[in-house]
C-alpha cells in the first residue's frame, strides 16, 4: 500500500464537488432544523395532545437511527407517489432528524429565560406571536446558539450517511471513485482528512462563542 | 418477515453491548489521561479523541474495511466494526469523563491527598464516585447515540436489524418498503428506550455524596463504601 501522490491529486476535482454538495446539504438541513427544531419546541412547551404527540415524535426521531429514516423517506415515499430528488429526500431526512434534537435545545434556552421577561410581555399586552417573536425568541436563539453550532457540525458528519440513498456528497464521490480504480486509499483519507479540517476549527469557534455569550448573558442577567 | 427482522435485532443488540463495554473503557482510559498532569499523556489523548470526533463514524468504518486489508491488517467485519465504534464512541465518551472529573471540586483531592491517598486511591474512591454522578446523563444519551450508530455496520455486511431491513426490502421488490422500515424503526425505538430506562434506573442508584439523601445513605454505612469515603472526606473538608 502505497500512497499515490499523483492519483490523490486527481481526485481533488471529484471530491471537491462532492464537498461542495456536502456543504449545501448541510446548509439546507440546518436551515430546515433550525426553524423545525424552534417549532417544534414551543408545540411541545404548550402541551396538550398535541404538545404529547409532538413530544412523543421527537422521542422517535431521536431513539431510531438517521440511515433508517433516510432509508425510510427514500424507499417509502415513491410509493405514495412522492417523488423527490436524492438531494431533497436527504436534505429533509437530515434536517427532520436533527429538527428533533434542536427543539429539545430550544427547549432548554426557552426554559432559562427568566420570568420576569415573560411578565413583562404580558404587561405590556403583547400578542403571543410578539411575545415569541420579539422577546422570547431572540433571546432563546442567543442562549442555544453554541449547540445549535454544534449539532450544525453534526449535521456536516451525519451528512455523510447520506451517501447511501445516492446523494452524490463527499463520501459517495470518494466511493464511486475508489470503485474506479481499486484504490481505496487516498480517497478515504483525503475525505477524513477535509470532514476534520472543517469541523475541528467550527468546534474551536463554538467553543470560543460559548465562552463569549457566557461571559455576555451572565453579566446582563445579574 | 418478522423472524428476518428479530434475527437481526438479536446481532443489532449483541454488536451494541461489546462496543458498549469497550467504548465504557476507553472513555475512562482515554478521559482519564486527557485530565493528567503529565503533558505527553495529555497530548495522545487529546490527539486520538480530536481525530475521532472530527471525522464521520462511517467514513472511519469504510477506512477500516476497505484501506486497513490493503495494508495488511485484515479483520472479519465484526471485528473492524466494533473497533471502529468503540473507538469512535469511546472519543465522545472520553469527554463526558473528562468534563465529570473537571466537575469534581478542588477540594476533593486536596482533602484526599491530605489524608494521605494515592493518585490511584484518590480517583477510584473519591473522585470518579462523585464524577459519576455528571457523567451518567450524558453517557446515557451517548449509548442510545452507540445502538443508532451500530445501523451503519449493515454498510460493511453486518447481518444487522438494518440489514435485515434492506435484504427484505430488496426480497419484497419495495412494495413492502412502509411495514419493514415502520417495524425497524419501532424495534429500534423500543431499543433506545429500554437503555433509556436503564440508565434511569442507574441515575437514581447513584445519589450525589454530598447531597443530603446520599449523604445519609453515606453515613448510614455499608451499603456504599464509595460514597462513604467521598461523604466523609468531604466531612472532614467541611469542618
Amino acid at each position: 500500500m502505497n500512497w499515490d501522490w499523483n492519483y490523490a491529486w486527481h481526485l481533488l476535482p471529484v471530491l471537491g464537488q462532492g464537498l461542495v454538495v456536502t456543504v449545501e446539504v448541510t446548509a439546507a438541513a440546518a436551515l430546515i432544523s433550525v426553524v423545525v427544531g424552534f417549532v417544534l419546541a414551543i408545540i411541545r412547551r404548550a402541551g396538550g395532545p398535541l404538545g404529547g404527540l409532538v413530544a412523543f415524535i421527537i422521542e422517535f426521531l431521536r431513539g431510531t437511527p438517521l440511515l433508517i429514516q433516510a432509508f425510510f423517506l427514500f424507499y417509502v415515499a415513491p410509493l405514495y407517489g412522492i417523488t423527490l430528488s436524492p438531494f431533497v429526500t436527504g436534505a429533509i431526512a437530515l434536517g427532520a432528524y436533527y429538527s428533533a434534537y434542536t427543539a429539545e435545545a430550544y427547549r432548554g434556552g426557552i426554559a432559562s429565560i427568566p420570568v420576569g421577561q415573560w411578565e413583562a410581555a404580558s404587561v405590556l399586552s403583547l400578542s403571543p406571536t410578539r411575545t415569541w417573536i420579539g422577546i422570547i425568541g431572540p433571546q432563546a436563539v442567543r442562549a442555544v446558539l453554541p449547540a445549535l453550532g454544534n449539532y450544525i457540525i453534526g449535521m456536516l458528519k451525519d451528512s455523510a450517511i447520506l451517501s447511501v440513498i445516492t446523494v452524490s456528497e463527499l463520501l459517495n464521490q470518494a466511493q464511486s471513485a475508489g470503485a474506479l480504480s481499486y484504490r481505496y486509499l487516498e480517497p478515504f483519507t483525503l475525505v477524513g482528512v477535509l470532514y476534520f479540517a472543517i469541523s475541528y476549527p467550527s468546534s474551536i469557534g463554538v467553543r470560543r462563542l460559548e465562552r463569549r455569550l457566557g461571559r455576555r448573558l451572565s453579566s446582563t442577567h445579574r | 418477515m418478522f423472524h428476518a427482522l428479530l434475527d437481526g435485532l438479536a446481532t443489532t443488540v449483541e454488536v451494541a453491548a461489546l462496543s458498549a463495554v469497550f467504548a465504557t473503557v476507553i472513555s475512562l482510559v482515554a478521559g482519564i489521561a486527557r485530565s493528567s498532569h503529565i503533558r505527553v499523556v495529555r497530548i495522545v489523548a487529546g490527539t486520538y479523541i480530536e481525530i475521532f470526533r472530527g471525522t464521520s463514524a462511517i467514513v472511519q468504518l469504510y477506512f477500516a474495511y476497505y484501506v486497513l486489508p490493503l495494508a495488511g491488517i485484515s479483520l472479519s467485519p465484526i471485528v473492524s466494526g466494533v473497533a471502529v465504534l468503540s473507538l469512535a464512541i469511546g472519543a465522545y465518551g472520553s469527554e463526558i469523563v473528562r468534563g465529570g472529573l473537571a466537575a469534581v471540586p478542588a477540594t476533593q483531592t486536596d482533602a484526599a491527598t491530605m489524608l494521605g491517598m494515592g493518585p490511584w486511591l484518590r480517583l477510584r474512591r473519591v473522585l470518579l464516585p462523585q464524577a459519576l454522578v455528571t457523567i451518567l446523563p450524558p453517557f446515557g444519551t451517548l449509548m442510545i447515540d452507540l445502538i443508532k450508530a451500530t445501523s451503519l455496520l449493515s454498510l460493511i455486511t453486518i447481518h444487522d436489524l438494518a440489514y435485515q431491513a434492506e435484504n427484505l426490502r430488496q426480497l419484497s421488490g419495495g412494495a413492502e418498503s412502509l411495514r419493514i422500515y415502520t417495524t425497524t424503526m419501532v424495534l429500534y425505538f423500543v431499543l433506545s428506550m429500554a437503555v433509556t430506562a436503564v440508565i434511569r434506573l442507574l441515575e437514581r442508584n447513584t445519589q450525589h455524596p454530598r447531597s443530603a439523601r446520599g449523604f445519609r445513605r453515606a453515613t448510614r454505612g455499608s451499603s456504599a463504601p464509595a460514597a462513604m469515603t467521598a461523604g466523609s472526606v468531604q466531612a472532614e473538608a467541611d469542618r
